[in-house]
């Protein structure tokens, strides 16, 4: 469980738009990894890119290498489903299946996939929502939907369905963007978690979040609307948020930016 | 921050009035309310004056066992007795046949103009289609497949031809209804199935189509209901029958809209005139019946709220 990710000379493009420019870094397995930087610096787009998220969009390409394990991500012949498996998602926004109940939701990534056995998927489910810290809270009512839980609730049914299916890593992509304090708080405690057996990485756009779950933070910036974002500075979360080496980056996490 | 405050009208120490509405404004949200009130009035009246004169021009014959089960073979205009047992048959094989053509053409449709083809050439071509065949008056389509199945393929005027012309009809209608729906579905779903390792396939068959279920359902229902009032094709695609004819591939097949067409030849004799608003009537409860089907098949499909 859990592997190392090496990115080298990546390019995000957009049709003919640069979103991402030349980021290369090591993402250390069994530990939390922070982006966090100003809105549109490509930060979001960049983390797509780890598990070929990215490549829904039409016209979205990559250049340079993502390594998972020392094998190419996109090198040719790999599956982007069968990245996917391996490198799970979390989103911004609670997105729960509808038309399904609590624990078809955790079992939709089994299910779907082809598992039938009963036996197995309840096992998988209620050791999902262990780990998510949701199963004292949804273990009587099952077969109710996903949908009637609270949005904290619902992230964290999102992240048990995303550990269900046991990848390797899991990116999250502003998971408490949409949530009131105390559900972040909960959302928190299940990263510091999750690292036991997973590596994570995450994006967010609060500072105070970075420097309390991460281990290692990256800052994204761009140089000015419409050219492509950048990874300014990567280091020990300490470091970065005590004393960071680029000029940039103090601007961004003191509150002095732009 | 300041320029905010600089906008805002002077208050020079005076309490802020919050009392609401002035004196135009409410005039304006009154007559406002008032017209919506009456416009919707207005149209419910049809609505209401059809339903009327049907049900109670037409509901005394329903209540005869004979209207269910026999047909009007040996019954002239002037006779009373006989039933709708083969115009209901007719109406609901054609409208059957009809479904089961154009459901699976128009989904799948709709499948690759929201899933796959969006932005390609041949799917803008394909949408241009949809529009102008949603354009296309009844009679056109009949004479259409007049020219193909009896003209040049040399059949003979049954019941499936007729099928044929409506789904040309229905199909516009359920295939533009079935990618409203789709297109409802948001990314964040597809998205997250993608996210799991699931193959695009799937996620459409297993997320994305059970999602917008419901909506499909009133769609191919929408579709069916107008179909079934059709005469234009019954007209020029097979002949009326007042026997029962239940194999849609040989002779004549009556149906509902050619039955009222039929008596409403004789309106000044009663007993032609009664069977013709029963069977508007019984084309009404058709309709009805199945729209209510389609919503207990939609709500049995998705899970208790509560």
């Amino acid at each position: 469980m859990a592997k190392r990710i090496e990115v080298s000379g990546l390019n995000v493009y957009y049709g003919d738009f640069k979103a991402v420019e030349d980021v290369s870094m090591t993402i250390e397995p069994r530990s939390v990894t922070a982006f966090i930087g100003p809105s549109g610096c490509g930060k979001s787009t960049y983390l797509r890119t780890l598990n070929r998220m990215h490549e829904v969009l039409p016209g979205a390409r990559v250049e340079g290498k993502v390594l998972l394990d020392q094998q190419d991500l996109y090198a040719s012949g790999v599956d982007p489903v069968a990245v996917r498996r391996v490198v799970g998602m979390v989103f911004q926004r609670p997105n729960p299946f509808p038309t399904m109940t609590i624990f078809d939701n955790v079992a939709s990534g089994l299910k779907l996939n082809g598992v039938k056995d009963r036996k197995k998927l309840t096992e998988v489910v209620e050791k999902s929502l262990v780990g998510a810290n949701l199963w004292n809270e949804v273990k009587d009512r099952l077969d109710k939907p996903g949908a009637s839980l609270s949005g904290g609730q619902q992230q964290r049914l999102c992240i048990a369905r995303a550990i269900a299916v046991e990848p390797e890593v899991i990116l999250m992509d502003e998971p408490c963007s949409a949530l009131d304090p105390i559900s972040t708080l909960a959302i928190e405690d299940l990263i510091e978690k999750l690292k036991d057996r997973f590596t994570v990485v995450i994006v967010t756009h609060n500072m105070q979040q970075a420097a309390r779950v991460s281990d290692q933070t990256g800052f994204f910036n761009l140089a000015a609307t419409g050219k492509p974002g950048r990874l300014i500075e990567m280091g020990a979360t300490k470091q970065i948020f005590s004393n960071p080496t680029e000029k940039a980056t103090e601007d961004y996490i003191t509150g002095r930016f732009g | 921050m300041t320029t905010i405050a600089a906008n805002r009208p002077a208050m020079d120490g005076k309490a802020l009035d919050l009392t609401g509405k002035s004196g135009s404004r409410a005039f304006k949200n009154t007559l406002a309310t008032v017209l919506i009130g009456l416009c919707f009035l207005l149209a419910l009246i049809p609505l209401l004056w059809i339903l009327w004169t049907v049900i109670s021009k037409g509901y005394s014959l329903l209540f005869d066992a004979a209207w269910w089960s026999e047909s009007q073979r040996g019954i002239t205009v002037r006779r009373e007795g006989g039933g709708a047992y083969h115009a209901i048959m007719g109406t609901l094989i054609m409208a059957l046949i009809t479904a089961v053509i154009a459901v699976p053409i128009a989904i799948l449709g709709a499948i690759y103009l929201v899933e796959y083809g969006k932005g390609t050439k041949l799917a803008r071509a394909v949408s241009f289609m949809i529009d102008i065949l949603t354009g296309v008056p009844s009679i056109v389509a009949a004479l259409f497949i007049y020219a193909v199945w009896i003209t040049i393929l040399g059949f003979n005027r049954v019941g499936f031809a007729v099928s044929l012309a409506l789904v040309l009809l229905m199909l516009p209608v359920v295939l533009r209804s079935t990618e409203e729906m789709l297109k409802l579905v948001p990314d964040e779903l597809r998205e997250a199935s993608y996210a799991l390792g699931v193959p695009k396939w799937k996620t459409i068959l297993k997320v994305v189509i059970p999602t917008a279920f419901g909506g499909i359902v009133t769609g191919v229902m929408l579709g069916l209901a107008r179909v079934m009032g059709e005469t234009a094709p019954l007209l020029i695609l097979v002949g009326y029958s007042k026997n029962i004819n239940l194999n849609p591939f040989d002779g004549f097949q009556g149906a509902l809209p050619t039955m009222i067409n039929q008596d409403r030849t004789e309106l000044s004799l009663q007993p032609a005139a009664d069977r013709v608003w029963a069977a508007a009537l019984t084309l009404i409860l058709l309709v009805l019946l199945l729209n209510l089907l389609a919503r207990l098949v939609a709500r049995f499909s998705t899970i208790k709220s509560k």
